[in-house]
């Protein structure tokens, strides 16, 4: 342990940008408020790259305890961060991949009018993600966890004015609150079994418990409530549901929080408590099923949504099933590595979806599109960059991660062949659905954009409107590039999407990685060396089934949505009813609103509102006040003003008084 | 010599007067007086009581009391005027608000 006392400062720069942009960005200049965003959040950046520079594995972890916090008894939580080797992956992931669409969102949001208030939340976002992943304890990791929650909704809410974009941060939000609770009960096990939230005091008291009753129960409960957390946050099954909605976000937001960043703290948390999962085998496999359910379900929807920012929201679902896959086997640094990659490619998706959408005016339809890759050739390369790679073709980055996650989940003790031919299947669907994109976007012919007929019969009033969107750069007709601002980042992204996976041939991530998760790498050692000979053939003949499928993804897409594009509407028509059921996500929304929504507003409307706060609550407050009005009306008549009736009254008293004595005289 | 109650039974004759005087009468002129008759049916008990138990205390008592009604006689006219002045009326039904 070695100690950096300017760890802190990695977090509190966005913070700081935040805070002035949000505060007096509305009086400052566009250029200004772009110029604070991107160089706190890129101070960040370079920060985190001299601790990667320094790093090293001798003397790491690096720690920083900034302040007390709270302290009673013995029990202490302390503002403290933390450097490790995950630490220091997530870190350049969220700061590089984080800056590199800070400059995006600056051509890309540069004509909102809310342009200082998102740079603001991007920045606030950075910050608390910045706390998640450097957090040296629970507690500091739970700001973290709920603060990318609330720049979540704000950011998906940043159109608030369109009623669906204020539903869809509150449906995130309320959401993600079901696996916060998971969470937080989690924290309070933690609290009352090991006195402790730190992770080495956590992770240390875990070892130390005896095996035979370690899985018996607490560790299990754990397990399960952290990855109830990790399912909120990480969109997995049965908690996917906001994910999709939250595309109604401005889209570096869905670059940002719900591709590269915010949903893989699920996955960054359950492999950070690697030492509680290794002790608790029925969480891991829980852990597993419901990563690969979720990468199996979520890519089954993709196949049939035709807005382009739903089948990278339904895909990121997917992968994100995957990487819970790995870490359910016990691959943990497999499923950090696809984090990584994912990170790389899935920004680099929805940034240049991005482009595509600014670059025919707002547009999300896919089937509105069409030959783009003549128009923007340089979001047609990275994107076929991307593309390439979430599909798991060789070369490219997430062949490598991907690759690895599948050989876990069928070699590694947990594993099983089930996992693994799910996990195939899906990548043959993730393949499919993602050259379905790629063909719908960028071949053909453009089938957005009035036609020559609807040109001749503009009126004046449309061409006012025509050449306004004209000198914006927004012009409907004729798709057009963006500017270079965009397209920088995308180009840096595709060359990390090339060649983010070469750092783990020959597993030297995984070594890199293999401090942290100590105790799961002892076992998977035990394991290869067993069946060393056996496993090499094993795993190369299931990289070639992989690859296969990702070929055969391909070449039907092709087939499909090139050579016969009438084809595809008609296997639907054919499909009828089944066809409907996937390309309307399972009617699970549906399910969720009439099974929880609908009887919540129907308890909360009878019971809670007419029948508690109306009925009781009110009804308390109402009532005593009319009781009060009925007595004083009474007794108001006493004070008449009336000289005769006020000396009667005395008279009566007197009487009364006397009477009362008289009684009591004779009574004694 | 006459019985003490004998001067009791009237003191409480002439109290029970002034107060059926007090109540019944509408007068503001008239209720005054019965507050006086009242006021004296108590004087009458106070010297009977100090006459039978031959204690001068009783008597002194009166004294307070009818210097007491002297003022207060005094001061109670002089409303009773300020209020006929401004309300030209002694009834004290029609005196029941203290705004004009």
């Amino acid at each position: 342990m070695t100690q950096n006392p300017y760890l802190w400062l990695v977090p509190l720069l966005p913070l700081a940008g935040a805070g002035i942009n949000g505060f007096i960005g509305r009086r400052l200049s566009k250029k200004t408020i772009s110029a604070i965003a991107l160089v706190f959040c890129g101070a960040a950046f370079g920060m985190a790259l001299v601790i990667a520079a320094g790093f090293s594995s001798a003397s790491a972890p690096y720690y920083c305890d900034l302040a007390h916090w709270l302290r009673s008894g013995s029990f202490q939580v302390d503002f403290s961060f933390y450097v490790d080797q995950l630490s220091l992956v997530m870190l350049l992931v969220v700061t590089g991949v984080g800056f590199l669409i800070h400059i995006y969102s600056v051509g890309y949001m540069w004509d909102d009018d809310g342009y200082y208030r998102f740079m603001s939340y991007l920045n606030l976002f950075m910050f608390f993600m910045l706390t998640l992943v450097l957090a040296k304890n629970y507690l500091v990791m739970f700001i973290g966890w709920e603060g990318v929650g609330l720049a979540s909704y704000l950011l998906i809410g940043f159109w608030f004015t369109k009623d669906s974009a204020a539903a869809a941060g509150k449906k995130a939000f309320i959401v993600n609150r079901i696996g916060d609770f998971g969470f937080l009960i989690a924290l309070f096990l933690m609290i009352k079994h090991f006195g402790s939230l730190d992770f080495t005091h956590v992770f240390g008291a875990v070892q130390s418990l005896p095996q035979e009753t370690a899985g018996a129960g607490l560790l299990t409960a754990i397990g399960l409530l952290l990855m109830v957390g990790a399912a909120g946050k990480s969109a997995q099954v049965p908690l996917y549901v906001w994910l999709p909605d939250a595309m109604e976000g401005p889209t570096p937001v869905s670059a940002l929080i719900h591709a590269a960043t915010m949903v893989t703290a699920g996955v960054y948390m359950v492999a950070r408590s690697s030492a509680i999962f290794d002790r608790a085998p029925m969480a891991m496999m829980v852990v597993a099923i419901i990563g690969t359910l979720t990468a199996l379900f979520a890519a089954t929807i993709g196949i049939a949504q035709t807005d382009i920012k739903k089948v990278l929201a339904y895909s990121t679902v997917s992968q994100l099933g995957y990487m819970f896959m790995a870490c359910g086997v016990g691959a943990f640094s497999a499923g950090i590595f696809h984090l990584m990659t994912h990170a790389f490619f899935k920004g680099l998706l929805f940034l240049a979806a991005g482009s595509v959408i600014h670059g025919i005016g707002g547009e999300q339809d896919m089937r509105r599109m069409g030959g783009l890759r003549l128009y923007m050739p340089w979001t047609f390369l990275t994107m076929t960059v991307a593309t390439f790679t979430i599909a798991g073709f060789p070369p490219f980055a997430a062949y490598f991660s991907k690759d690895e996650i599948l050989w876990k989940a069928y070699s590694s003790p947990n594993g099983s062949w089930v996992y693994w031919l799910i996990g195939v299947i899906t990548a043959f669907l993730t393949s499919f659905y993602m050259f379905r994109l790629w063909f719908l976007t960028f071949f053909g012919d453009y089938r957005g954009g009035p036609t020559a007929h609807d040109v001749k019969h503009e009126s004046a009033d449309a061409h006012a409107v025509h050449d306004k969107h004209a000198q914006e750069g927004h012009d409907h007709s004729t798709p057009h590039e963006s500017p270079w601002i965009m397209l920088g980042p995308l180009v840096v992204l595709a060359i990390l999407s090339f060649v983010g996976g070469w750092v783990g041939i020959g597993g030297r991530f995984e070594h890199f990685l293999a401090p942290v998760f100590q105790s799961g790498l002892t076992s998977e050692l035990a394991h290869q060396s067993s069946g060393e000979a056996a496993g090499k053939a094993t795993e190369l003949l299931l990289m070639l089934i992989s690859v296969a499928a990702a070929v055969l993804g391909f070449v039907l897409a092709w087939a499909l949505y090139f050579r016969r594009p009438q084809l595809p509407a008609r296997i639907a028509e054919r499909l009828g009813g089944l066809y409907r059921v996937v390309a309307n996500k399972y009617y699970i929304d549906e399910l969720y609103a009439a099974l929880f929504v609908k009887p919540l507003i129907d308890g909360s409307t009878t019971i809670l509102w007419h029948g508690i706060d109306q009925g009781v609550i009110d009804a308390a407050v109402n009532d005593s006040a009319t009781a009060a009005r009925i007595i004083s009306d009474d007794a108001r008549h006493m004070q008449s003003g009336n000289l005769r009736s006020y000396a009667g009254w005395v008279a009566a008293g007197g009487a009364a008084v006397i009477a009362y004595m008289v009684w009591m005289g004779v009574t004694h | 010599m006459v019985p003490l109650s004998c001067y009791l039974l009237l003191s409480g004759i002439l109290f029970v007067c002034g107060v059926l005087g007090f109540l019944i009468k509408r007068n503001i002129i008239t209720i005054f007086m019965s507050i006086e008759l009242m006021l004296n049916g108590v004087n009458l008990s106070f010297v009977a009581f100090a006459a039978q138990w031959h204690s001068l205390s009783g008597q002194v008592f009166v004294f307070f009391v009818m210097v007491v009604a002297a003022a207060e006689a005094a001061v109670g006219l002089a409303i009773i005027i300020a209020v006929y002045r401004t309300r030209e009326t002694l009834n004290v039904d029609q005196v029941n608000l203290l705004k004009l």
